[in-house]
């Protein structure tokens, strides 16, 4: 059942076009990692999610209401986590998970105080003392310690340390097993390579490769590094081999999938003595589609 | 609809309330104190209705209608002299209070990222907005009930219960009427900082148009809130009309503010945001100009506010003397000195009171210093090739320039408009050396911002309690008949009361040696300790 579904979302700024037919679909219990650079449209999308902004055309739907006019409705039943948290600086962290909590309408005191345990957080200080990364866990604790059933987190381990990155991971597997949904949109590729079922890949306002992380995985190239007893001669040539990099006796390469058969005859022409082969990281996928901006549009099918 | 858009209203509202919980109980007390300490210094002050007569008399002039309106001057009991002299100052600075905490609660909040958490919650989309409305109305509410009773407690004979309430009742619909500017204008301008500079450019044009209205052209008064304050005449002939109109432009303005509200996105603003350098300018790239550069506007509004601070005092010299023969308390201010005219003997008072605001800026100028450490600021710089010494002497400069121009402005100010009031002008020489004699005293406090800065970091605020102990015994120092020592705990006690006094050199010498090495020591000090950040 799908959770958050926008179709053909878009949203100008005067002439500016933020965002250019964005389709994402998030289903019950699923995770959507929303990966993208810097200004590529990721915290608009988001915003207009939580009725924040209003979208020029298409829409946006969450649990099957509109995201701008229903937004009240819908926030009873949703958390969400900024990248960067702004606090009141006379409040204690305390205070400002209670107030969001309450503000919701929910109260789970055992969750918060666990998560306050979970995250090492002092809640007796004032915000204005809290570095990023503790500003950053009140929001956190405030999320998940709110009976929510979508939770849309905008980078939000963007200040933590790896330990608390951890914690945070746990969080959303828990949140995934208790059947809820989330948006996760990060920088760090490991961590929504560990925790996503679905990745969406936007750049300047377009959704440019969506799909599970297998099926991304399918149509872009497998990562070789292959030692053979005599040196392999005019790999360069072969169709669908990129990056040859020589280390030491073996040889590095990426295959297209498509292609991999092909390339495998060859290579074994010249006596294999080892061969390792590894699926591509999310960041070589990520880094192929911002490398070279001429390449065309691939669409995820 | 209506609900859904403004759920969780209230909630907010207590929110704001628990995050004002001391920022507001003392703007309500300072400004009641204010408005209830007047018509008992004035009940003191001029007791006898020939007292007022002869103040009223004073009052009669141009530029007193400029600044305080017109006034009920054929009867000025005490109620009258307090309406026509303070109300409208004080509705100024309610606007001001309005203004500033309007744009906290709306856009400041919006910049800084939080109302983007709020609205992620069950919260309705004008929930904000109207929650900061419904605060600041309850404010205003409350000071016009408080300054109203409290004005009636005071038990004054020509200030009765009706024109006390008006006179509470002006001050608050003043408050709403400004609340609601600044709410459209948080929603108009893109930041906090154009909200609250539109703002009070709307109420300082108000003030403006209804001075130029007051002295010269009664319709023009019309278009300016501010007008309408000196047309309720509270306790005279106490009319409440003003009162209604003001709240029913509020009205309209929260109305408009809400229309405003719901049809932009959030961080969007409705003025064209222009956009800002690409590079920084040559000026810009040394620690003196970026210090300059962040204290830029604020140093102009002070110019600004000295000078017109120098016009105000200047152009009550035309009716000085005739003023002061009929009141025994300012008598006993102005020692009574052979061979010099009653006007002569007020420079130098003025002169301290004048110096003494003066010191402000320049001492503001060099604690930027230590607000820009307490912030994280620093930090950037000094990871950079930036030695102490050149981060201290650039602030320094900056101080000491600064308070040599605001002394000059408000000088200059007191002559220009003193010149135009009185029959047989002064000498400008005269002036601008009475005012420039307190300059080694104001070394001397920035120089003892230096020594704070660079030896006690921790304890900088001192400096103000200090220049306030200065205001204290040296303004009022003449009317408790303190011992001298007391006066010259201060530096200021050491200056020559030009005109009235003999120059004497010496003090002037040795008050800017010490200056020089409070700076000195506080440089030395700033190299050798921690810096926070």
């Amino acid at each position: 059942m799908s959770i958050l579904k926008t179709t053909n979302l878009t949203k100008r700024f005067g002439k500016f076009t933020a965002l250019d037919g964005v389709n994402i679909e998030v289903n019950e219990g699923e995770v959507y990692g929303f990966i993208g650079p810097n200004g590529a449209g990721k915290s608009t999308t988001i915003r207009v999610l939580l009725g924040i902004l209003k979208a020029t055309e298409g829409t946006a739907e969450i649990f099957g209401k509109d995201a701008w006019s229903d937004a009240v409705e819908i926030h009873k039943r949703l958390a969400y986590v900024p990248g960067d948290v702004n606090l009141w600086p006379n409040l204690t962290g305390g205070e400002v998970i209670d107030l969001f909590v309450k503000l919701r309408g929910g109260n789970n005191k055992n969750r918060r105080e666990e998560l306050i345990k979970k995250f090492d957080l002092d809640p007796t200080k004032k915000c204005r003392t809290y570095s990023k990364g503790n500003r950053q866990k009140v929001a956190l604790v405030a999320a998940f310690s709110s009976d929510a059933d979508l939770y849309i987190l905008d980078e939000p381990t963007s200040g933590l340390d790896p330990l608390m990155e951890q914690v945070f991971q746990e969080c959303v597997i828990e949140a995934k097993q208790a059947g809820k949904s989330v948006l996760l949109s990060s920088h760090i590729l490991s961590e929504v390579e560990r925790l996503c079922d679905q990745v969406g890949i936007i750049r300047q306002g377009k959704i440019i490769e969506t799909g599970s992380l297998a099926e991304m995985r399918h149509l872009t190239r497998t990562n070789l590094l292959v030692e053979t007893k005599q040196p392999i001669i005019s790999i360069h040539e072969l169709k669908g081999v990129h990056d040859v990099v020589q280390k030491d006796k073996a040889i590095s390469f990426q295959v297209d999938t498509e292609e991999l058969d092909t390339v495998m005859k060859h290579v074994t022409q010249f006596g294999v003595v080892k061969l390792e082969s590894a699926p591509p990281t999310l960041e070589d996928l990520f880094m192929r589609h911002y490398e070279d901006n001429d390449s065309d549009v691939r669409r995820g099918s | 609809m209506w609900a859904a858009i403004s759920k969780n209203t209230l909630a907010l509202s207590k929110l704001i309330i628990r995050l004002d919980r001391i920022r507001i109980p003392l703007w309500l007390i300072g400004i009641v104190f204010f408005t209830i300490m007047v018509p008992i210094a004035f009940d003191d002050m001029y007791s006898s209705q020939k007292e007022r007569d002869v103040m009223a008399e004073t009052m009669e002039n141009p530029a007193m209608t400029a600044m305080v309106g017109p006034g009920n001057l054929e009867n000025y009991t005490i109620g009258a002299m307090t309406s026509h002299q303070m109300l409208l100052l004080t509705a100024v600075i309610v606007g001001l209070m309005s203004i500033l905490l309007v744009t906290r609660h709306t856009r400041a909040t919006e910049e800084d990222g939080r109302i983007e958490m709020i609205r992620s919650l069950p919260v309705g989309r004008l929930a904000n907005v109207n929650a900061t409305l419904l605060v600041l109305v309850v404010i205003n509410i409350l000071l016009a009930l408080i300054s109203g009773l409290g004005l009636y407690a005071l038990g004054i004979e020509s200030m009765d219960l009706e024109g006390s309430l008006l006179y509470g009742a002006t001050l608050g619909a003043t408050g709403i009427v400004f609340t609601g500017i600044t709410a459209i204008f948080a929603q108009l301008s893109e930041s906090s900082r154009g909200a609250t500079g539109f703002s009070i450019a709307i109420l300082l044009i108000a003030y403006l148009v209804r001075a130029i209205g007051d002295v010269s052209n009664e319709t023009l008064s019309w278009f300016s809130p501010l007008g309408w304050v000196s047309q309720t005449e509270a306790y005279s002939t106490n009319n409440w009309w003003p009162v209604g109109l003001m709240i029913g432009v509020s009205i309209i303005l929260f109305i408009l503010a809400n229309y405003l509200n719901a049809i932009r996105d959030l961080g969007a603003g409705f003025f064209p945001s222009k956009p800002g350098k690409k590079h920084a300018s040559i000026f810009l790239k040394s620690p003196i100009g970026l210090a300059l550069r962040l204290q830029r506007t604020g140093m102009i509004a002070w110019a600004i506010g000295l000078f017109i601070l120098g016009i105000s005092y200047g152009s009550v010299f035309g009716d000085l003397e005739s003023f002061f023969e009929g009141n025994d308390v300012l008598e006993q201010l102005l020692a009574e000195k052979e061979g010099y005219s009653l006007t002569e003997q007020f420079i130098p008072m003025l002169m301290i009171v004048l110096s003494l605001l003066a010191t402000v800026p320049p001492l503001m100028a060099m604690l930027k210093l230590k607000g820009e450490e307490g912030k994280n600021r620093l930090e950037h710089l000094f990871a950079r090739a930036v030695s102490r010494n050149k981060m201290m002497g650039s602030y320094l400069i900056i101080a000491i320039i600064n308070g040599f121009m605001m002394l000059s402005l408000t000088a200059i100010g007191l002559f220009a408009a003193a010149n135009a009031v009185m029959d047989e002008s002064f000498n400008f020489g005269m002036i601008y050396g009475a005012a420039m004699v307190y300059y080694p005293a104001m070394l001397v406090m920035i120089g003892l911002a230096v020594f704070l800065i660079g030896v006690l970091p921790k304890v900088t605020s001192f400096i103000w309690a200090y220049l306030t102990y200065s205001f204290l015994v040296l303004y009022l120092g003449g009317l408790f008949d303190f011992p001298e020592w007391v006066g010259k705990l201060s530096p200021f006690g050491y200056i020559p009361q030009l005109p009235v006094e003999e120059m004497q050199w010496l003090p002037l010498v040795i008050l800017t040696v010490i200056a020089f090495v409070l700076m000195i020591v506080g440089m030395v000090g700033y190299n050798k300790r921690d810096i926070d950040g």
